[in-house]
């Protein structure tokens, strides 16, 4: 089978800014049909196509999903053959979302039909089209053979075991059906048992939940690879940024007592036991008139409901207000975690104790935990906490394979398709040569992930599964 | 002692399935050619299983004959029964096999020899192969000290290379079926500095007729008369000549393991790799020992011939082994064996050092096609024979050899496989080692190829009009489906699909969209008289096309993104140790087997993608600077 990373005809993407840098990120999208993708998921506010504009233009407008939502706002500019990067028609979409808003928005681009790129393929794009010059050449190749090695080994780590377990047994249950339709077609009169219909359909659903077992432990992968997206919220000033200090124990947010002064979301990575925490603060969620605290209040929004997990901070001195309860009402329940702060300035005694219960009375069906985050009380309780929650969820669960590469699940993806046309294909009695043709696409997809290619591969299963030799 | 014996365009040695072809070609595209064989009495001997096709090898048959070569035409003309395998399983894998009457197609082969223009057929043993200081060929000679010239010549020396006949503890040295074994060849091809393996291979005992019990058999028969290997046949021979089917069982098993102690095999007296499609009875027995019984097919070897293969009980076993373990057989009981089963080992020449025309890569003018290249199988020679034969007058011509990529014929794919990855067992075509499966089938080697063979010269007038005419009726057809439009009205229409059980339609569509359906084929349309009639052949490729539509496109782009990589030529004389970031094996391996293409470069083991990448890079480089 010939090699699936080089095709340079077909169109590519990536994410083209540093990873975790916060501000504008980009999406680079090139070649033939740049124009075509980027128009599925970018809208401009004057309601024209990018495909079809001048070189050179900039268009404002939305990131929207396949439903429609808006996911974040953004400038498209296109350059067009050859007067680009890479000497092929681009698109660039400059968003303002942090990494997770940018990983969507390339994950809609490559739904929308482009490959994501290899390591340095822009680059060797742009060299191939005569876009370099020819001193660069040398510093080119350098440049593509260091980034696929650094990939390779990149690709080992990820690979040292579970995922990479996983995709062979599901190769490997595959090349089985494959090697009985082959042995079948090539050695017709052979005397070995044939799989009945109903014996392949079992094996291919086998395999079938394998993948989507995998493809289901996406999210959870990408907890592990990018970290727990984490979100402060709380009415202003009720010391947010002062616990987001405390764990960072950095001064990164800017602290003061005025209300709203916490303008953006500001994300942060902090590993806890073996976790990686995203931590985001975001300016208090408050209804305001202020036009840039607005935008902040709204942006809350759309994180809440990309987080993993809400932590509420409440003002132990005022106790729960009707405020509180509003946003809390906002919250989804079984993400959120509450805790009461500023607990220091409680007086002490039998008083204290009994707010704790009345207040554990009022959240009942909430975790509750008391901390200050200026005395650095009840850190190490929250620490634990959140890790029980993992626990509970089995994320330190030895034996799971995670998904955590985009690529890898793009290539899962695309192997799930092929399989359940392979599979319809037997349930409605397709001949096993088509069959036999989408089967081997999900495998050459799963090799994409593994780095094996198929070559000699069925070949020798045939013969070391079947008595041949008429 | 030598003489000067003649001056010729192309000597071919061997007068195998492979020497037959491409003395063939030569002569038939004017080339004044020699043909040397062994022995008179052999020419294109089936020297072990008396059958031609399956599976892709019946694929390159009908190449061989789309491109105008003999071997479609001679099995036509001699065959016991022929059978259309794999019909269940979609037109891809659709292939033809025909049972043959040995000595009728080898003496209907030595008339086509004979009586061909510019071609000379002679009986002699080549022993030396002339080289001048540029390494170039200038021809051969023989042991009784003859020396051919020749600028041009194709090695199809078959097992004989060094031959050596296996029974049991007994061995010498030997061709195929009691023939002599070329030894000094060997030596001078060492001396030419050319790389040999071994390899082993086996055939079968033969058995008397009259000593078989026929009823304790299953009869096997072929299609009746319909289906013909060559495009230019209409009628055939009118004769289904069976075979029969008989079972091993636990006896024969136990017989052949008290005897394992002395197989050639097991006791190390054998060393070359044999064929994993086709071990011996010993070695099934072995590797797959809990099997209860294996099959043995009884073949017939001719018409005027009691003399039956027992394909499937391929054996080196002592003789006495070999009668006893097959009088343990039902049916067999009284068997009288004919000829004993050997096994045959023999040198083989490594074919990554072959261009994809053939021609040897560190001499000039040399071509080597056959079972020399490592393959087997009467096909896969042919389909070499001719290619090489068709190569060795381009190179005369000083025109760019022929070559057919993977993705235009099996054709291809055997040479291709051979010359970039070479092979560690004897070479045999399945349609498994085709990845364009579906566009490479044996229903269309004609449109696929005819118009090549034309253009070379190979194909006649009378084959180049017959497939222009199927062709235009075809196209003509298509456009027609296309262009009209039934709709829920059409009386016919409603009839049709009443009849075929079809749902009824909704909106009008076109007769094209219509054969979509599983159980609509063009000839219901023809019966309704909502299309003409057709040539059988013409109706099937309409149905094949429309029905398999979706998937033909499918794997039509992947031609396209393959031809990419094909058509990024390197240069033969690239030094890969100065091309930087390498790796070390990738280097290695490019430097030895020199690619033609970076496509080519890119099915060598232990070539990465990434090592493709600075290909590409290196030779954009090299471009821009000239």
């Amino acid at each position: 089978m010939t090699h699936a990373s080089l095709k340079y005809d077909d169109t590519i993407a990536a994410i083209a800014t540093a990873y975790g840098a916060a501000g504008i990120g980009i999406i680079r999208i090139s070649g033939p049909d740049a124009a075509l993708i980027a128009d599925q998921v970018f809208f401009s506010k004057k309601g024209h196509k990018l495909k079809g504009q001048e070189t050179y233009r900039v268009s404002y407008g939305l990131i929207k999903d396949e439903k429609g939502q808006a996911i974040d706002e953004a400038l498209a500019l296109n350059m067009w053959a050859p007067h680009s990067f890479t000497g092929e028609d681009v698109v660039e979409l400059q968003c303002h979302g942090g990494a997770v808003v940018l990983k969507k928005v390339l994950d809609l681009v490559l739904a929308a039909g482009a490959r994501l790129a290899e390591p340095g393929e822009f680059s060797k794009r742009a060299f191939l089209n005569g876009r370099l010059d020819l001193s660069q050449a040398e510093a080119i190749m350098d440049l593509v053979n260091a980034k696929t090695e650094t990939a390779l080994t990149a690709a080992a780590n990820t690979l040292q075991g579970l995922l990479a377990r996983e995709i062979r047994q599901c190769r490997q249950e595959l090349l089985e059906v494959i090697a009985y339709l082959e042995a079948d077609i090539d050695f017709p009169e052979e005397d070995f048992e044939r799989l009945h219909q109903g014996e392949i359909l079992t094996r291919l659903e086998k395999t079938r939940e394998r993948i989507q077992q995998l493809l289901q432990t996406f999210s959870s992968g990408r907890i592990v690879r990018e970290g727990l997206k984490t979100v402060l919220i709380g009415k202003p000033n009720v010391g947010k940024s002062s616990l987001l200090n405390t764990i960072l124990k950095t001064q990164r947010a800017i602290v003061t007592d005025v209300p709203g002064t916490t303008r953006d979301t500001i994300e942060e990575y902090y590993n806890l036991g073996g976790i990686p925490l995203v931590l985001i603060d975001t300016a208090g969620i408050r209804q305001t008139e202020d036009v840039v605290e607005k935008i902040g209040v709204e942006k809350t929004k759309d994180v809440i409901k990309e987080a993993d997990l809400l932590l509420y901070l409440l003002d132990s001195t005022t106790g729960l207000t009707g405020e509180d309860r509003e946003y809390l009402k906002e919250l989804p329940k079984e993400k959120t975690m509450i805790l009461a702060n500023k607990v220091d300035l409680l007086a002490g005694g039998e008083n204290a104790e009994k707010y704790e219960e009345d207040l554990a009375r009022q959240l009942r069906g909430y975790r509750l935990l008391f901390i200050s985050a200026t005395e650095q009380i009840g850190i190490e309780e929250l620490e634990k906490a959140i890790k029980d929650q993992f626990f509970v969820h089995g994320w330190e669960n030895k034996d799971q394979a995670f998904l955590t590469n985009i690529r890898h699940k793009r290539a899962l993806d695309q192997a799930l398709k092929a399989l359940e046309s392979g599979r319809q294909g037997v349930l409605e009695g397709t001949p096993s040569d088509l069959v036999s043709v989408d089967l081997q696409n999900c495998l050459e997809y799963l090799g994409e992930i593994t780095g094996e290619t198929l070559d000699e591969e069925i070949i020798d299963q045939i013969f070391a599964r079947f008595c041949l030799g008429k | 002692m030598s003489y000067e014996a003649g001056k010729y365009d192309c000597i071919v040695v061997g007068t195998g399935h492979a020497g037959c072809e491409a003395a063939l070609a030569a002569a038939r595209l004017g080339c004044k050619t020699l043909i040397l064989t062994l022995n008179m009495d052999n020419i294109a001997l089936m020297p072990c299983n008396p059958s031609i096709g399956g599976p892709g090898k019946g694929h390159l048959v009908r190449e061989i004959d789309a491109l105008g070569g003999e071997m479609g035409i001679n099995i036509d003309a001699t065959y016991l029964q022929i059978r259309m395998l794999n019909t269940g399983k979609g037109p891809a894998v659709y292939a033809l096999r025909a049972q043959i009457d040995k000595k009728a197609y080898q003496q209907r082969m030595t008339l086509v020899l004979q009586n061909q223009k510019n071609l000379h057929l002679h009986q002699a043993m080549v022993e030396k192969i002339l080289v001048d200081e540029h390494k170039n060929v200038r021809g051969i000679e023989t042991e009784t000290g003859a020396i051919y010239y020749a600028p041009t010549v194709i090695l199809c020396t078959g097992t004989y290379l060094k031959g050596e006949i296996i029974i049991g503890e007994i061995s010498y040295p030997g061709g195929p079926n009691g023939q002599r074994a070329a030894e000094k060849l060997v030596d001078n091809l060492k001396e030419l500095g050319l790389q040999l393996g071994r390899f082993k291979t086996g055939t079968p005992a033969r058995v008397h007729k009259q000593s078989l019990d026929l009823d304790q058999f299953i009869i096997q028969e072929g299609d009746p008369d319909g289906n013909f290997f060559s495009f230019l046949t209409e009628k055939g021979r009118g004769l289904n000549e069976p075979c029969y089917l008989g079972y091993t069982n636990e006896h024969t098993h136990q017989l052949i393991r008290d005897n394992l102690h002395r197989s050639p095999l097991y006791s190390g007296k054998i060393k070359g790799a044999g064929p994993r499609y086709c071990p011996s009875i010993e070695s099934k027995i072995v590797l797959f020992a809990d099997k209860e019984q294996h099959q043995v097919f009884v073949e017939p070897e001719g018409l005027n011939s009691m003399e039956m293969y027992l394909q499937g009980a391929s054996s080196s076993l002592p003789e006495e082994v070999q009668i006893s373990f097959l009088r343990t057989i039902k049916g067999m009981e009284n068997v009288q064996v004919l000829r004993t089963g050997y096994a045959i080992e023999y040198d083989y020449l490594v074919p990554t050092q072959l261009k994809p025309s053939l021609e040897v890569k560190s001499i000039g003018g040399l071509f080597c096609a056959g079972q020399i290249n490592g393959t087997s199988g009467y096909e896969e020679a042919a389909a070499q024979g001719l290619m090489a034969g068709i190569n060795a007058v381009m190179k005369l011509r000083g025109k760019e050899p022929f070559i057919l990529k993977r993705s235009e014929a099996y054709i291809g794919v055997l040479i291709d496989d051979l010359v970039t990855k070479g092979t560690d067992e004897p070479y045999r075509i399945m349609t498994s080692r085709a990845e364009y499966r579906l566009l490479l089938r044996q229903d269309n080697a004609d449109l696929r190829l005819t118009e090549k063979g034309w253009a070379i010269g190979l194909v006649t007038p009378e084959r180049y009009a017959r497939f222009k005419a199927k062709k235009e009726a075809l196209d003509q057809a298509l456009t027609m489906l296309k262009e009209t439009v039934v709709t829920p009205g059409t009386e016919k229409v409603v009839r049709l699909l009443e009849a075929k059980g079809s749902a009824p339609l909704r909106q009008g569509i076109s007769l094209y969209n219509l054969l979509k359906r599983p159980e609509l084929c063009y000839s219901d349309l023809v019966e309704l008289g909502l299309a003409e009639t057709v040539a059988h052949d013409v109706g099937r490729q309409i149905d094949i096309h429309i029905k398999y539509e979706g998937y033909i496109a499918k794997q039509l782009a992947q031609v396209e993104r393959f031809n990419k990589l094909e058509s990024k030529l390197l240069p033969p004389d690239l030094d890969y140790s100065q091309i930087r970031n390498l790796s070390v094996e990738a280097r290695q391996k490019l430097s030895e087997i020199r690619p033609v293409s970076v496509g080519q470069a890119g099915r060598i083991s232990g070539v990465s993608p990434a090592d493709l990448s600075v290909l590409l890079v290196y030779l954009e480089k090299a471009y821009r600077k000239n």
